[in-house]
C-alpha cells in the first residue's frame, strides 16, 4: 500500500432525514467538496447540498434547438430540393407536414444529448474508476443506507475535524477512503489493448455469422422450405416445355369468362358504322354513366364536359365534348375513343367494363343535349 | 419527519374588502358597456356573450377538475391550498344567469335552430335527433345542475372537516370526485360541442372536447395559480408555502401550455393533411379577411410566450414571472375563446372593439368577485385536512 492517498471520509446514517440534516450542517460548516450517496433521490438534497442549478439543462436546449434546425433543413432538402414530389396537391415546402418530425427529432437529440454529456463532461467518461468504488461504504448506501463522503482536496478539510463533525452529526461507521494503486496512476481501463481486441473480435464474429445466416443458411436444405415447391412459379424456366418457358400463352381462339374481343382495334369508322349502344336510355343506366364519368373522365374533360380540367396545367387540357364534331359523331365513335384512346387519351379499357362504357357514352350525349337543347325538350 | 405534531400556523384573516371592490367596478363597468353592446349590435354582443359563458366555465369547472385531481391521485403538496381553488370554482353558480341572454338568442347565434333548414340539408336533417332545441335545453341544465351539485358536494365535505378534522371526510372526498371525473370529461366535451362546434353545423372535429378540456384546466389553473401566489405573498394563507409549491404550480402550467399547443396541432395537422373541403372551410374563415393575423397571434399569445416565459426553473419559482403569466394565460384563453366563435359572427373580415371589452372586463370581474363574495366567513386554508402538514414538508 505504497500508494495510499486519502480520498475522504465517509459516514452512514440510517434514514432520509438523518442524511439530509447531515448535509445541511456539512454546507453550513463551509464544506464544499462532499458527496452524498443514497439508494434513490431524496427530495430536497439539491437545497441542503446548497448545490446550484444543474447547467445540464443548457446542453438540452442548445443539442434541442440544433435538432429541430437539422430536422427542418432535412426535410426541406429532401422535398424541396433533391427529391420534390408533389402529395396530396400540397406545395414542396408544407411546413406543417415537417412539424412532427421537428418535434420527435428535438425530443431525441435533447434527451440524447443530456446523458452523453452528462456521462462525457460530469462522469469525465472514459475514466470509470472512482475510488468510493468496491467498498463498503458503497455496498451500504446502494442498498439501504444514507452516506455521506467528505472529499480531502476540500479547502477546509482537515482529519481530525472532519471525524469530529462526523461525529458531532452522528454518523455511524466513520472510515476514511482511500486511492488504490491504478486510480492514483490514472490508468483507465476502456482502452485497454485486451478490452479493445475482444470488442473487435465479437463485432467480427457477429458480422461473419450474421452475414452467413442470412445469406447462405437461409437458402440451403433444409431451412429453404417455403421457397422450394412443386409448382410453376412466375417468369421460372421449364424443363417440361421445349421452349424453355414456364408460362404458357392461352390456346389460340380462347376467351377468358366475361371478355368480348373488341373487334374494330384501330378502325374508328368501322367502330362508328356497325356498333350500336345496347344500354336502354333510363336513369339507371344514367347514373351509372355519371358515376363512371366523374371518376374517371371529369378530372380532364371536367364534370360538364368543357374539357376545364382540375389539374391546374399539369396536363394539357382536352378539347370540349360540345364541339360539333364529337356532338355528330355516331356512339360508336365515342364507345371506340374511350376504349382505344386518342392522341394523349390513353385506353379506358381495364378501367370500364363494356357495359361501363356504353353507360358512359349514354352519359355523355345527355351532357351534349343539356347545352344544345332542342326547341321540343323546353315544352 | 420530527415535527410531525407541530402545529400548524393559520391565523384566520378576511379579505381585505379592496378585492371585493375592484371585482364589483370589474363587474359594474363591464355590465354597463356589455348591456350597452347589446342595445347596439345585439347578434354580436350575443356572441362574445357566449365567448364570455365559455370562459366561465373554463375557470369555474376548470377549477373543480384540480379538486377531483387531487383527491384522486392522493396530491399532497396542493393540499395548502385546495381551499382556495374551491372557492374559484364557485363562479360556477353564476353560469346560467350569463346562458339566458344567450338563451334567448339562439336564432341569431345556432343556424340549426331555423326548423327549415334541419328538413331541407339532408347532413343537418341526420343531426337533428341530436341537435334540436328540447334536447339542447335539457342538456344545458342538467350539466350546469350537475356542476354545480358537484362542487356543493365537494366544498361543503371540504368546509365540514374544519371543525371536525374528521379523517373519513377524505375518503369521502376521493369518492365524489371518482364520481365527477366521468361526469366532467362527458360534459366538458359535450358543452364543447353544444356551445362552439355547432356554431357550425356542417363542421366537426372529433378531437374538439379535447381541446376545449386542454383550455379548460389551462383556465381553471392560471385563476389558481395567480389567487395562491398573490394571497401568499400578502400572508393570507399558512406559513409554510414555499417555491418548491410554486415551481409546481408553474410545472403543471407549462406542462398545459404544451399540451393546447399539442392538441391544437394535431387539429389544424388532420384537417390540413386531408383537404377535405367539408372540414377545411372552418380554418378557412379562420384564415382570410383579417383573421390570418389573429390566427397567427394565436399561437405566439397561447404557446410560444409563455412556453419560453415558463421554460427556466427559476423562472417557474419567480413570484412576479408566475403572477403576470396566469393574467397572461388567462388572456390568452379568453383570445382562444374569442378565437374559436367570433370567425363565424363575421366571416372574412376581423373585429374588434368596445362591444367586447366590456364582456371582457365582465369575465374577470365575475370571477374576482365571486370569489370576494364566496371567501366571506371561510378559512382560506383547509385546516382539518389530514394531508395539509405533509403538503407544507413537501420538497422536490
Amino acid at each position: 500500500m505504497k500508494d495510499k492517498i486519502l480520498y475522504g471520509y465517509t459516514g452512514i446514517f440510517n434514514t432520509p432525514d438523518a442524511i439530509i440534516s447531515a448535509a445541511n450542517e456539512a454546507s453550513a460548516k463551509g464544506y464544499r467538496k462532499f458527496d452524498v450517496n443514497t439508494p434513490y433521490p431524496v427530495h430536497g438534497m439539491n437545497k441542503a447540498m446548497k448545490l446550484p442549478p444543474s447547467k445540464l439543462g443548457y446542453a438540452a436546449l442548445v443539442f434541442g434547438l440544433s435538432g429541430t434546425l437539422s430536422a427542418l433543413l432535412l426535410m426541406y432538402w429532401i422535398s424541396a430540393i433533391d427529391y420534390p414530389i408533389v402529395i396530396g396537391g400540397k406545395p414542396f415546402f408544407a411546413l406543417p407536414a415537417f412539424v412532427p418530425i421537428m418535434f420527435e427529432v428535438t425530443v431525441l437529440a435533447a434527451s440524447i444529448a443530456t446523458v452523453l454529456t452528462l456521462i462525457i463532461v460530469y462522469f469525465k467518461f472514459p475514466n470509470i474508476s472512482h475510488p468510493l468504488h468496491d467498498t463498503d461504504y458503497m455496498k451500504q448506501v446502494s442498498s439501504d443506507k444514507y452516506g455521506i463522503c467528505i472529499q480531502a482536496d476540500d479547502k477546509l478539510f482537515s482529519e481530525t475535524e472532519v471525524i469530529d463533525f462526523l461525529k458531532s452529526v452522528r454518523a455511524e461507521q466513520i472510515t476514511p477512503i482511500y486511492f488504490d494503486n491504478e486510480e492514483v496512476n490514472n490508468k483507465t481501463t476502456v482502452f485497454d489493448k485486451k478490452f479493445i481486441g475482444l470488442l473487435v473480435a465479437i463485432a467480427i464474429v457477429v458480422s461473419i455469422v450474421t452475414y452467413s445466416l442470412l445469406n447462405k443458411a437461409m437458402y440451403t436444405i433444409p431451412f429453404n422450405w417455403m421457397m422450394e415447391q412443386a409448382k410453376v412459379s412466375p417468369q421460372q424456366k421449364s424443363t417440361f416445355y421445349s421452349d424453355g418457358f414456364g408460362m404458357r400463352n392461352p390456346v389460340d381462339g380462347t376467351v377468358v369468362r366475361g371478355q368480348m374481343p373488341y373487334q374494330f382495334k384501330g378502325n374508328p369508322e368501322m367502330a362508328g358504322q356497325m356498333l350500336v349502344n345496347p344500354l336502354a336510355m333510363n336513369i339507371e343506366n344514367l347514373n351509372l354513366g355519371k358515376k363512371k364519368f366523374d371518376i374517371y373522365c371529369s378530372p380532364c374533360h371536367g364534370y360538364f364536359g368543357n374539357g376545364d380540367s382540375r389539374l391546374r396545367g399539369q396536363f394539357p387540357n382536352p378539347p370540349s365534348l360540345h364541339s360539333e364534331k364529337v356532338r355528330t359523331w355516331k356512339d360508336g365513335n365515342i364507345y371506340h375513343v374511350i376504349s382505344e384512346g386518342q392522341n394523349i387519351m390513353p385506353s379506358y379499357a381495364s378501367q370500364l367494363t363494356r357495359e361501363e362504357r356504353w353507360a358512359v357514352v349514354l352519359y355523355v350525349r345527355a351532357l351534349q343535349r343539356a347545352q344544345n337543347a332542342k326547341e321540343s325538350d323546353l315544352q | 419527519m420530527s415535527a410531525h405534531q407541530e402545529k400548524i400556523e393559520y391565523s384566520k384573516k378576511e379579505l381585505s374588502p379592496k378585492v371585493l371592490q375592484i371585482g364589483f367596478l370589474l363587474t359594474l363597468i363591464g355590465l354597463v358597456i356589455s348591456i350597452a353592446a347589446y342595445f347596439a349590435e345585439p347578434t354580436r354582443a350575443a356572441f362574445m356573450n357566449l365567448v364570455l359563458l365559455m370562459f366561465l366555465i373554463s375557470v369555474g369547472l376548470g377549477s373543480l377538475f384540480l379538486i377531483a385531481l387531487e383527491y384522486l391521485a392522493g396530491a399532497v403538496w396542493s393540499a395548502p391550498y385546495r381551499r382556495v381553488i374551491e372557492i374559484i370554482a364557485s363562479v360556477l353558480f353564476v353560469l346560467p344567469l350569463v346562458a339566458l341572454p344567450i338563451y334567448l338568442n339562439m336564432n341569431d347565434l345556432f343556424h340549426w335552430t331555423h326548423a327549415g333548414i334541419m328538413k331541407e340539408d339532408t347532413a343537418l336533417a341526420n343531426k337533428s335527433g341530436y341537435l334540436n332545441l328540447t334536447f339542447f335545453s335539457i342538456r344545458i341544465v342538467v350539466f350546469f345542475m350537475l356542476w354545480i351539485i358537484f362542487y356543493l358536494i365537494l366544498h361543503r365535505n371540504s368546509l365540514k372537516q374544519d371543525s371536525s378534522f374528521d379523517q373519513t371526510l377524505t375518503k369521502k372526498g376521493i369518492k365524489w370526485s371518482a364520481v365527477f371525473m366521468p361526469v366532467f370529461a362527458i360534459t366538458v366535451t359535450f358543452s364543447s360541442i353544444d356551445w362552439i362546434m355547432s356554431l357550425e353545423p356542417h363542421w366537426f372535429s372529433t378531437i374538439f372536447g379535447v381541446y376545449y378540456f386542454s383550455g379548460t384546466v389551462l383556465a381553471g389553473l392560471a385563476a389558481a395559480t395567480f389567487a395562491i401566489v398573490l394571497l401568499n405573498s400578502k400572508g393570507y394563507l399558512v406559513k409554510g408555502i414555499k417555491e418548491e409549491h410554486y415551481y409546481s404550480l408553474g410545472a403543471l402550467l407549462f406542462a398545459f401550455i404544451n399540451f393546447w399547443a399539442y392538441i391544437a396541432f394535431s387539429q389544424f395537422l388532420l384537417i390540413w393533411y386531408a383537404n377535405l373541403p367539408e372540414e377545411t372551410y372552418w380554418f378557412l374563415s379562420r384564415w382570410e379577411g383579417g383573421w390570418l393575423a389573429f390566427t397567427i397571434g394565436l399561437a405566439f399569445v397561447h404557446f410560444v410566450i409563455p412556453y419560453f416565459a415558463l421554460l427556466s426553473q427559476p423562472s417557474k419559482m419567480n413570484e412576479k414571472r408566475l403572477l403576470t403569466m396566469s393574467v397572461w394565460i388567462l388572456f390568452a384563453h379568453f383570445y382562444d375563446l374569442y378565437w374559436l366563435i367570433m370567425p363565424t359572427y363575421s366571416k372574412g373580415k376581423f373585429v374588434f372593439g368596445w362591444n367586447e371589452i366590456g364582456f371582457i372586463l365582465l369575465g374577470f370581474g365575475l370571477v374576482v368577485l365571486f370569489f370576494a363574495q364566496f371567501s366571506k366567513n371561510k378559512n382560506l386554508v383547509a385546516i382539518g385536512d389530514p394531508k395539509l402538514k405533509r403538503g407544507l414538508d413537501f420538497r422536490l
